[in-house]
């Protein structure tokens, strides 16, 4: 039994401390959001946060994330942050299959935390770098970080 | 088929021969839920396929396709709502049950199959066609319940108005409305023109989207019920061995582990968890038949025998196209120009993993599908774990990715097998990431040689076009390949060309080593028309032409492929300076009926291309949703750049030596050019857009490159110059 704070919830995991946290997640509380990809950290699609920070849920041993906060698009998307990107991605009309999306939003929420001015496009597409999208919606992608980032400032960046 | 065809007559079946399209009036919660239910195989006619008008205006849309990003779940829906004049915010779509009957594609036979850019191709008519005679039913009713003629009214976002003003909603018909004894008779000429649009041609927002932008989009590998157990396949290390002896006792011992199941190729670990199964399929002992034929297959050397015999003109292969006597016009020509190309396997990398969810009740099986084809899962289901098809429900879920790869039917065998081994138990069969490249069936091997003869006024007059290739169809419907003589549609796609040419002879030469080729995005114009495309470029520059101009000739007969040329041409700025050390390159295709354009800007370093910016002009048609055409000409253009820049799949003996996505690389976010697509809207049946922007992608960089100087690229993925 592995406990941790996931989505602002204390839960308790009763998986083996060797599997990693993506499918502890994925089946053990039911938050099917975090995505399987590669299972090496190449793809970003598991991106969660842990402790506030990006990490390949992938490759994170459940028994890492013990007594730490890790925070999934579910949990992402109940705060103002999460709401502003679900907005931009909404009006770039930015997925295609979709499938990386979870992954792209948690580290978009991210470089946009701890962006200090606004991004210019080549800037939102190298903090996006570690993230594949097959359909190749990079492009929206950046419209959509730029456009939540103007509208969390208030529209002024 | 216009006929009443339900005794109840709150529905009925509009459409032609090939798509018939049930409508019914005022179903609604479990009454729906149960009529769409019924619409699965082997039920026959359902009254509620397709659309269901409910008493409070809602309007219910089946869509038939499976939607795996190219917008599909909102485009066929988009046909039904502007015939039927419906208000789009009233709309609710809903994936159709897999049953080809009602559902079927006319341009796959029937079947139920979603790929080569064929569903607006296939559905377009059809579908409106029906939602015109529903409409004139709901006129008719609307009338009848307002007691005027009908003559005197017409529809307007989703309401019947009569010429007094008098107004009822479709809803409110829907209410007491029955279906007329005799259909209304409708044809071609009655179907809204394209300047009357108002749903068709609109950007609204994909019905898929939202739910993509906050982690609530369920994939196949998102199924969830109680009991459900998950599974990890062990396949052979080379393409078409089978086991011949299995110790599963440690994998059999792990805790968490409920079966073992032996299958025809493999073996399924089944256990509570996916981690526990995978790590239980690393204990199996498993000994492998040592026969296939894939176990010669080393790239460099059958590369080098793909090369050779696309050389060795008198090995005639079977012909695909002959159009007048291209030998003739080049032992005539003036001039000749002469290349090789090559191709290497490329593998899907859709981002979800092969997977699929299945139960076994009895004699029925259920299956949740991430999968382009309910129609090929039926079949290889039916045919591998022995279901009748009318006890196979197939569930298509969205696709994370589909590409081609998802027409296949294996993820959807594995499930079943396992599945039936344990009856009630529901089971998610999922692929690692690495099952999935190295079980892929990749885009094939390629050698091509071409020759154009050219005249005295440097124009082409023979086009000699050989291609050398795995089959595809020659696995996937052998019957069909047969009986086609030998012709390997989709290797072959896009060999097909409207320049003028008077002598014109593409030949396919079949080669069968034994790693499984099959459906990729834009398979054959991926390297057809980067063979056609960068040696048209360097007839342009030999005779002296720009390569613009000169492919604008060619087109006499395509003026609309010769429009897309000219607007590119505006939009790039071509014949303009650029900034020093980089250069435009241009492409054209017109594969899948749409005319596509694309101009690139580069520079090189390292050896290697760096894109920094493309344009393309685009003519599909009617375009449904322009934005969504942009994004499926930018998104196949980026897949077609990844490709041609890094991906490339070897073998050694067999063996793919890339298996997951530290060496088998795809194209970043940083490496993403800019992009311009414009749509030019045209008068005509819509073409396919899925995979339009890959074919043009690489000949327009390798063309650029040659304006820099560089050896011309002649091998995809590029090689350093």
């Amino acid at each position: 039994m592995i406990q941790l704070t996931l989505n602002n919830e204390r839960v308790s995991i009763d998986a083996p401390p060797d599997t990693p946290l993506l499918w502890a997640i994925r089946e053990q509380t039911n938050l099917t959001g975090t995505k399987y990809g590669c299972g090496i950290a190449q793809c970003g699609a598991c991106t969660v946060h842990l402790d506030g920070e990006p990490v390949r849920s992938c490759a994170l041993p459940l028994q890492a994330a013990a007594g730490r906060n890790v925070t999934t698009i579910e949990g992402l998307m109940k705060t103002d942050a999460g709401k502003a990107l679900e907005r931009a991605w909404n009006a770039a009309q930015a997925p295609q299959c979709g499938y990386c999306q979870s992954g792209q939003l948690m580290t978009a929420a991210h470089l946009l935390r701890t962006a200090k001015k606004p991004l210019s496009r080549t800037e939102i597409l190298d903090g996006m770098n570690g993230n594949l999208c097959r359909c190749g919606t990079y492009n929206q992608i950046a419209e959509a970080v730029a456009g939540a980032q103007k509208a969390m400032s208030g529209g002024r960046a | 088929m216009s006929q009443i065809t339900s005794s109840s007559r709150r529905s009925f079946l509009v459409g032609s021969g090939s798509v018939a399209i049930g409508v019914s009036f005022g179903l609604s919660g479990t009454d729906l839920a149960q009529a769409q239910a019924q619409a699965n195989a082997g039920s026959g006619y359902a009254p509620s396929a397709w659309v269901n008008i409910a008493t409070d205006g809602t309007v219910t849309l089946l869509s038939p396709a499976a939607e795996m990003g190219q917008g599909t779940m909102t485009a066929m829906p988009m046909l039904l709502a502007e015939e039927l004049d419906l208000d789009w915010k009233t709309v609710r779509v809903v994936q159709a049950p897999s049953n080809a009957k009602i559902f079927g594609n006319p341009r796959f036979g029937g079947g139920m199959t979603t790929g080569a850019s064929r569903t607006v191709q296939g559905y377009y008519e059809p579908i409106r066609l029906a939602g015109l005679q529903a409409r004139q039913v709901v006129l008719q009713a609307g009338a009848a319940a307002m007691g005027v003629p009908a003559g005197e009214c017409r529809t307007e976002l989703g309401a019947v108005i009569h010429s007094s003003g008098k107004r009822m909603s479709y809803g409110q018909i829907a209410a007491v409305a029955k279906a007329p004894e005799q259909l209304p008779a409708v044809d071609k000429s009655q179907l809204r023109p394209m300047r009357q649009f108002k749903i068709i041609g609109t950007d609204i927002d994909r019905v898929d989207v939202a739910a993509k932008t906050n982690g609530t989009a369920r994939f196949g590998i998102d199924q969830r019920m109680p009991g459900l157990r998950y599974a990890a396949v062990l396949r052979a290390p080379v393409h078409g061995e089978t086991p011949t002896s299995v110790d599963d006792a440690a994998a059999r011992a792990t805790k968490g582990v409920q079966q073992v199941v032996r299958l025809p190729y493999g073996v399924a670990v089944v256990a509570d968890s996916w981690h526990t199964a995978r790590k239980a399929r690393d204990l199996l002992k498993v000994e492998w038949t040592n026969a296939a034929r894939a176990r010669q297959h080393n790239s460099d050397k059958v590369l080098a025998e793909y090369v050779a015999r696309a050389r060795k003109l008198d090995d005639a292969g079977v012909d695909f196209i002959k159009d007048g006597d291209a030998s003739k016009a080049i032992a005539g020509a003036a001039r000749t120009f002469s290349a090789t190309y090559t191709s290497e396997m490329v593998s899907h990398i859709c981002l979800e993993p092969m997977n699929c969810t299945a139960v076994v009740r009895g004699e029925q099986i259920e299956l949740w599908a991430p999968a382009q084809s309910a129609s090929f899962i039926i079949g290889a289901v039916g045919g591998a774990a022995g279901f009748k098809p009318e006890n196979i429900k197939a569930n298509i879920t969205l696709l994370g990715g589909g590409y081609g790869r998802r027409v296949e039917p294996d993820f959807a065998v594995d499930a079943a097998l396992v599945a039936k081994a344990m009856p009630g138990t529901p089971v998610q069969v999922i692929w690692t990431r690495e099952d999935d490249i190295v079980h892929d069936k990749y885009r094939p091997m390629t050698a091509q040689h071409l020759v154009a003869g050219v005249d005295a006024q440097g124009r082409i007059t023979g086009f000699l076009h050989r291609v050398v290739s795995e089959g595809i169809y020659a696995r996937v419907v052998p019957g069909a390949f047969k009986a086609s003589g030998g012709k390997d549609a989709p290797v072959m796609e896009g060999a097909e060309i409207t320049y003028s040419i008077p002598g014109h002879t593409v030949q396919f030469m079949i080669e069968q080593r034994g790693i499984n080729a099959g459906f990729w995005r834009a398979v054959g114009p991926g390297y057809t028309k980067f063979a056609i495309e960068t040696l048209v470029d360097e007839v342009a520059r030999g005779v002296g032409v720009d390569p613009i101009e000169y492919r604008i000739r060619m087109l006499d007969k395509n003026p609309r492929g010769a429009a897309v040329m000219r607007e590119v041409a505006a939009m790039s700025g071509w014949g303009k300076p650029r900034q020093a050390g980089r250069a435009l390159g241009v492409a054209f295709s017109d594969a899948w009926n749409t005319m596509c354009a694309m101009v690139v800007e580069i520079s090189i370093a390292n050896g290697m291309p760096v894109v920094h910016h493309v344009w393309s002009a685009v003519d599909c048609g009617v375009a449904l949703q322009p934005r969504n055409v942009r994004a499926q000409i930018e998104g196949s253009m980026i897949y077609g750049l990844s490709a041609a820049l890094h991906e490339k799949m070897t073998f050694k003996a067999g063996a793919p030596q890339e298996t997951n996505l530290d060496r088998y690389r795809i194209l970043r976010a940083a490496e993403t050019p800019l992009v311009d697509v414009k749509v030019i809207v045209t008068d005509n049946h819509p073409g396919g857009i899925g995979e339009v922007g890959l074919p043009p992608i690489a000949p327009a960089i390798a063309n650029a490159m040659a304006t820099l100087g560089a050896a011309r690229p002649r091998s995809l993925p590029f090689t350093r110059v």
